[in-house]
């Protein structure tokens, strides 16, 4: 159904009209330009489409735009604050927690909601929070290690 | 368009001409020191190595490092970056060489009108095979900028040297010239000569030292563009109607339904459809109205019995290596162990599926796509257009995983063709159900291995067969008097008739398989002998790399000698990849009641030369360690027929984080010696360190990957 859908896209304002019933990631890919969001697998297994809907980890390609009305999304994209990188983006860069870099805007935002719910997290948390997110490259050690200092700097207050 | 109308080029069989001549390159190219190279006598070597028969190489030059009037050092090449870190490494020997800062390269990859031919990224040769021709080229630039200092500062070379992007002389440090002060309003071609040496070891600053990835920063903030990243004003995404299996025939496809959607563009020719709108969700939702017929060719064929069929089809078996007298060595065995060893096919599934967006204007086509080798992809977009291939260009951007999966590029052709079509730029991106379905497998294989051991533990007759796996890794590097190997269809594809659907590359081509069952069978004897599988192994070896290699694993994983199977769920295996040496040390734990397998740790020791980042070479043994526990564990493609049952990652599962073991590398210090291959040596030992752990574990021996927990019940029913 074409719906006016009014949401905050890493804190900005956004309006579009458009079936309510597609799914975020292609909005966000196509209509909206962001394509920082990646595609993988259509059937939210692989967790390369991860966005932040008010905070916490979303499927963005078995997402109906209709769920975010008036909400917050953020994305890769949204993470760094003022040109300086999120602590979990920092984390990833100093540890090589990526090869092709394909999975890492999901896996960054879904570590985000791991750590939202988790700030002091324990291997075994962290592992768990990920689980469902998928690295083919297999960075999977090296990103539990960034997570695992980010948490730590996010502590910190950074 | 059907899967078996597109034939992919092999890259033996690419026009050899440089199309970039160098009279076309030198018009266009601005002031600037450049050196000209060719990787043709390293590729000539390789291709002998490896038996392969040879292509005229190119004579002119395959690739280019250029100093410009602002000091930057850039590098075009052919190869592109898919996440083995090229774009690190490339880039350190290029800085050292030249005695210049590693940010002040840059490289230019895989753009086929920028950069000059390359026959495609895959087999680790992008480090030992073009890295050696670069550092010559950088030393060759290096001299030509020393002679330029020397006009310059009024100073004979032999007074002068290089550091970070200056020529200084010896004596009076303040006395110096800037690259780029150098370069300014110059044109200056250069060909290697030969006659100046590239740093030896001791000299290195950069190379050989830990450097984080380059791309890192693109990568976390989403900057970083792959192919479906692209936009282009007016494109619309493509969806193709997709056969339900390989080989079927379309009777009839009602497409009016489809045709109806607001802003929907439906393309037919012949069996060729798609679907083509501005957002891909509406394409796709759209391709589902269209109501087609297929004819399915019935086949029998399944994932259970493909073994039968392929021993029945196999071709004649050829003798790659033989000594001695097998009967003989038969004849004074104390102990003789058979054993047949199967494993299914395995997909490539790269978390990004292939995608591409092409553009056609008039005679002309440029193209983005996730490949792995760009020049192929411009002929054969060139073959299916009808165009002169010197007016296709493609370019990559960055890829999101190969393993050489992407060097089949049906998307690229079909992306092309659509667009040529619909006078738009279009994207086509696969879903991963199709990415299943056009994979390449790795093939299903078999391999049947007859061995025995004297009365004092000595490996003394082999007889190995290998079905369909492929040539590499076939031949053992055991001491053995009497041995033959013998390969039944020698490469990745099987003739017609064989293979229901493609087959390819996939991440050390016929290694995997190989060595699965190469190292299993050694283990086996060794348990015979009753000694300790470590110990049996030395016993066997002369190979002095090989056994630095494997005591060096053994001693960081403190290895106790142990008579096989202890239950402590230890396991060994060693193998030779790319020139590189690995051995391996595994400790799973299996659940008797489940099947299931967690592999705890993995000690993974690896000589590979010279080293050009260390930290990079790391990367990529962990990342061939975890890939490696899917095929060893769970990854398998289920189908009847051509038809692709394995649709997605709910059917398929590859490794994930709570599969992971604490991983523990050790790169040999070996830097006098050529590098070697390092993106793919550490994945082959995978199948038998992982099977050899379950058999010390509870004894049962696996002898089909993967190895699921279905299998392991039932081998353990058996006992």
């Amino acid at each position: 159904m074409t719906e006016r859908i009014r949401f905050k896209l890493n804190g900005q304002p956004v309006e579009l009209t458009t079936d309510s019933e597609r799914m975020l990631l292609w909005v966000l890919r196509t209509d909206l330009g962001l394509t920082g969001t990646k595609f993988g697998c259509g059937e939210s297994f692989c967790g390369a489409c991860t966005v932040l809907v008010d905070d916490l980890a979303v499927r963005s390609c078995a997402t109906p735009l209709k769920n975010v009305q008036d909400k917050g999304v953020t994305t890769i994209e949204g993470l760094a604050k003022g040109g300086k990188l999120h602590p979990l983006q920092k984390a990833f860069v100093e540890h090589d927690a990526l090869q092709c870099g394909y999975c890492t805007p999901g896996m960054i935002m879904n570590a985000f909601s791991v750590l939202k719910k988790h700030p002091h997290p324990t291997v075994a948390e962290i592992i768990e929070g990920m689980d469902d997110n998928f690295c083919r490259c297999g960075a999977h050690n090296r990103i539990i290690q960034a997570i695992q200092v980010a948490a730590k700097e996010m502590e910190r207050g950074n | 368009m059907k899967d078996d109308q597109y034939s992919g080029l092999e890259f033996l069989e690419q026009p050899s001409e440089m199309e970039m001549s160098r009279r076309d390159f030198f018009k266009t190219a601005g002031a600037g020191i450049y050196v000209l190279f060719t990787i043709g006598d390293s590729l000539v070597s390789w291709q002998e190595r490896q038996g392969i028969p040879q292509r005229s190489t190119p004579t002119d030059f395959n690739a280019f490092l250029k100093i410009g009037e602002d000091g930057r050092i850039a590098c075009y090449t052919g190869k592109i970056e898919m996440g083995q870190g090229v774009v690190t490494s490339l880039g350190q020997m290029l800085a050292d060489e030249l005695d210049a800062e590693v940010e002040s390269v840059d490289m230019v990859m895989g753009d086929t009108d920028l950069c000059p031919w390359d026959m495609g990224t895959f087999g680790s040769m992008s480090t030992r095979i073009f890295g050696p021709a670069l550092r010559t080229a950088g030393a060759e630039a290096r001299y030509v900028l020393l002679e330029l200092g020397s006009e310059h500062l009024k100073i004979p070379v032999e007074q002068l040297t290089t550091a970070n992007g200056f020529v200084i002389d010896k004596t009076k440090k303040e006395n110096r010239v800037s690259y780029a002060q150098l370069v300014k309003g110059k044109k200056i071609e250069r060909h290697p000569t030969g006659k100046v040496s590239v740093k030896k070891p001791s000299e290195f600053k950069i190379m050989n030292k830990s450097l984080t990835r380059r791309d890192s920063e693109e990568k976390v903030t989403g900057k970083a563009k792959y192919a479906g990243d692209i936009r282009l004003p007016g494109m619309l995404y493509a969806k193709v109607l997709r056969p339900p299996a390989h080989g079927s025939k379309l009777l009839d496809a009602d497409i009016s339904e489809a045709k109806e959607v607001e802003g929907v563009q439906v393309i037919k020719e012949g069996d060729f459809i798609a679907v083509l709108h501005k957002y891909p969700d509406v394409a796709e939702s759209s391709l589902s109205k269209i109501k087609a017929k297929f004819d399915v060719p019935k086949s029998d064929i399944d994932d259970k019995n493909i073994f039968d069929h392929l021993l029945k089809v196999a071709p004649e078996g050829k003798v790659v290596a033989k000594e001695g007298d097998l009967q003989a060595g038969q004849n004074g065995a104390k102990a003789t162990v058979e054993a047949t060893y199967f494993n299914d096919y395995v997909a490539h599934s790269p978390i990004e599926p292939h995608t591409a967006i092409a553009q056609v204007e008039g005679n002309k086509a440029t193209v983005w796509a996730s490949t792995q080798n760009p020049f192929t992809a411009k002929e054969e977009v060139a073959r299916e257009l009808g165009f002169a291939s010197q007016n296709v260009r493609v370019i990559t951007p960055f890829v999101g995983g190969g393993f050489g999966g992407k060097t089949r590029n049906l998307q690229i052709v079909e992306a092309a063709r659509l667009s040529k079509m619909t006078g738009k730029p279009v994207q086509v991106a696969y879903t991963r159900e199709e990415e299943f379905f056009f994979d390449a497998f790795r093939p299903a294989a078999i391999v049947k291995i007859k061995s025995g051991i004297t009365d004092r533990g000595k490996i003394n007759f082999w007889d190995y067969h290998v079905y369909f796996a492929g040539e590499r890794g076939a031949q053992h590097f055991y001491d053995i008097p009497n041995h033959c190997t013998t390969v039944y269809n020698s490469s990745w594809v099987g003739a017609a008739g064989s293979h229901p659907f493609a087959t390819g590359p996939w991440r050390a081509p016929g290694n995997n398989t190989n060595t699965f069952a190469r190292e299993s069978q050694i283990e086996m004897m060794a348990a015979k002998a009753g000694v300790d599988p470590v110990e049996f192994r030395l016993q066997n070896l002369t190979d002095k790399k090989m056994i630095r290699v494997l005591k060096t694993a053994a001693e960081k994983f403190g290895w106790k000698p142990m008579k096989g199977p202890s239950g402590q769920g230890f396991g060994v295996a060693c193998g030779i990849d790319a020139g590189t040496y690995v051995a391996s040390i595994a400790h799973v734990e299996v659940n008797k009641t489940t099947g299931m397998v967690q592999v705890k740790r993995v000690v993974c020791a690896q000589d590979m030369g010279l080293v050009i980042n260390p930290e990079g070479a790391t990367i990529q043994m962990e990342g061939c360690i975890t890939m490696g526990l899917g095929y060893a564990l769970s990854e398998k493609v289920v189908f009847k027929g051509g038809e692709i049952l394995t649709s997605n990652f709910d059917t398929y599962e590859i490794p994930r984080f709570s599969w992971l073991p604490k991983i523990e590398t050790v790169i040999i210090e070996n830097k006098d010696a050529d590098p070697q291959g390092g993106g793919e040596p550490a994945i082959v030992t995978m199948g038998a360190v992982v099977a050899n752990a379950i058999y010390d574990a509870v004894g049962v021996r696996l002898f089909q990957l993967p190895m699921t927990s279905d299998r392991i019940k039932e081998a353990l029913k058996k006992t």
